[in-house]
């Protein structure tokens, strides 16, 4: 099986490797063909968003407008941060310059001279990394005014990184924008999409660093070849039992399983029983009520304390809110306050049925995916693990202050007579 | 007390102007390097970033509190964050942050007073492949137990 995005080959960051193993030779057979091929090559490989939503690559391209009059942007989506992901990390240190050659690439089929890469700032060693093999690609002539020469073209690219500052909302694509452009990172309305009025308006287009680190693979070896292997660098199809047992050497202990979130901790968990059989692709997750995500997996054994994770999981939404919508401001808040009553023992079965419906009244009415990345979580795992947190709750509801008033309703003394 | 940029600083801040088609879009950034300067963001050095990019002081506090990495008050020598997402919570996160907690009798966000360490509970770093870690100011430490993390903390001690 061969590794595209990452190749078992030695120092691979060090820009005269990459250039031995056939580096920055996709960019040029790139710039030999119209942006239109280049488009369509890419729509037909099959090659699909590696940020969580998976969408059609070479489909997102084809929305940038042709017409000239504006200037256009290319932004690369490195803001790693769902919990359980660190793909983007490895990229930035073992195979930087095939994103820089991707990242060519790509802002030549939309016709962007400007590309930003949005990094978060926690990665700081990354970052530097990264910067190290710009600069050395900028001195090459690879990137820059210099490409003229190199390539022999009109079009040449500038590429800048900007660093991030812990807002894990920055890796929703309009709210990257506003981070760009010196703005708190508040989610935008969509439609207008960001093909239209993306960065100060113009046509911008935004894709993640695993993404756009695929295309010049698909430039070289052709959209045939790709499409044929599949997506990820263990084939795309592979069982989740052969993942966790023969490729991460299973579960220390041998405990049993008790839980599997398959792509970063906003998609929904998998029982321990349910995983036999569950391949790790997109369609095959589907089927089973989840979603391949980031496809960054979590085991969790049969000992995990299911309610405290939860509750985490909670607190990083509620955390991460950025505050514009309503529903998820309070709901993801709400949702961890009930959630730390059941770890606390003071939670009833009453509970359980109110945190599936705060978030379904977060689900689908908020401006961007939080909404559902916060909701997700919790419906499904109490709705899939009912069984588990019953035994965690009360049956009864049980009211901390015996209420006076309410228990007088229905008898036969009306308040005033109470009160005196 | 009045905040005003090394001359090296302002030259960093030109290059990075010419990043952007505005001059608000370099705050980030001009902010990392008033941080750098300065330790912290304080109300001086907001009013110095804004008159430097022609923004309200307002639209500058906007951008700094609402990223978490933007501090408002003095930190530590070493900023102490440890993870404790899930990941790191399978794998003993919590423990370590207690750990920290206990052994330098500070809270969340607080600071030793030999103004020598803070702590910080943070959020996925991305280091779920070697759960549990921590980061020191801009470093990772990965795989940790608390015998480890003694060991960090003690090494850190004795350079001062």
């Amino acid at each position: 099986m061969e590794k595209i995005v990452l190749p078992d080959i030695k120092d691979l960051h060090i820009i005269n490797v990459y250039e031995q193993n056939g580096g920055y030779t996709a960019v040029k057979k790139a710039y030999a063909q119209s942006t239109d091929d280049i488009i369509d090559q890419v729509k037909k490989s099959g090659l699909r968003g590696r940020g969580g939503a998976a969408f059609l690559t070479g489909l997102k391209w084809s929305f940038m407008p042709k017409s000239n009059d504006k200037p256009k942007y290319l932004c690369i989506n490195g803001d790693e941060s769902e919990p359980g992901s660190f793909k983007d990390k490895q990229i930035f240190e073992f195979n930087p310059h095939q994103l820089i050659e991707g990242i060519l690439i790509t802002a030549y089929a939309i016709q962007a001279k400007t590309a930003y890469v949005y990094i978060r700032g926690e990665y700081h060693k990354w970052i530097k990394l990264f910067e190290k093999a710009l600069s050395d690609a900028y001195e090459a002539g690879y990137v820059g005014e210099k490409m003229k020469e190199k390539f022999g073209t009109e079009f040449y690219c500038d590429i800048y990184v900007h660093k991030g500052a812990g807002a894990y909302i920055c890796g929703e694509e309009s709210s990257l924008m506003n981070s760009i452009e010196g703005k708190r990172g508040y989610p935008r309305v969509k439609p207008p999409f960001p093909a239209q009025n993306g960065l100060w308006g113009n046509p911008t287009t935004i894709n993640n660093v695993e993404t756009i680190t695929n295309v010049p693979a698909i430039i070289n070896k052709g959209w045939e070849w790709f499409s044929k292997i599949g997506v990820y660098e263990l084939p795309s199809g592979t069982l989740l039992t052969d993942l966790i047992y023969k490729y991460a050497g299973g579960v220390p202990g041998d405990k049993k399983i008790l839980c599997v979130i398959p792509g970063g901790s906003s998609m929904p968990p998998l029982r321990g029983e349910q995983i036999e059989g569950v391949k790790m692709d997109a369609e095959s997750l589907k089927a089973y009520g989840t979603a391949i995500g980031t496809a960054g997996v979590m085991v969790m054994d049969e000992d995990t304390d299911l309610v405290k994770v939860l509750a985490r999981i909670a607190k990083f939404y509620y955390h991460e809110s950025c505050g514009q919508c309503t529903p998820c401001r309070e709901g993801t808040g709400w949702m961890l306050k009930i959630l730390n009553r059941i770890v606390k023992g003071d939670g009833s079965v009453h509970d359980l049925d109110l945190l599936v419906s705060v978030a379904n009244n977060i689900e689908g009415n908020t401006i961007c995916a939080l909404g559902e990345a916060a909701a997700w979580p919790v419906k499904y795992m109490v709705t899939r693990f009912r069984d588990y947190f019953e035994k965690r709750v009360s049956q009864e509801v049980m009211l901390p202050v015996a209420n006076k008033v309410h228990s007088m309703r229905n008898t036969a003394f009306p308040l005033a007579e109470i009160k005196e | 007390m009045e905040f005003k940029f090394t001359e090296e600083n302002l030259g960093k801040i030109e290059n990075l102007l010419k990043k952007y088609p505005t001059k608000q879009a370099a705050v980030m950034p001009v902010l990392y390097l008033a941080q750098e300067q300065n330790g912290w963001i304080s109300q001086e050095v907001m009013i110095e970033v804004a008159s430097i990019l022609d923004m309200t002081t307002e639209d500058v506090l906007g951008v700094v509190t609402f990223y978490t990495m933007y501090h408002q008050k003095p930190m530590g020598k070493y900023h102490l964050q440890v993870c404790t997402n899930v990941s790191c919570m399978l794998r003993g996160g919590y423990d370590l942050y207690n750990h920290v907690k206990a052994k330098l009798t500070i809270d969340n966000g607080g600071l030793t007073e030999d103004k020598m360490f803070s702590l910080e509970e943070v959020e996925c770093m991305g280091s779920c492949g070697t759960a549990p870690m921590i980061a020191i100011n801009e470093d990772y430490f990965e795989n940790l137990d608390k015998q480890k993390l003694d060991q960090i903390l003690e090494s850190l001690k004795s350079k001062n």
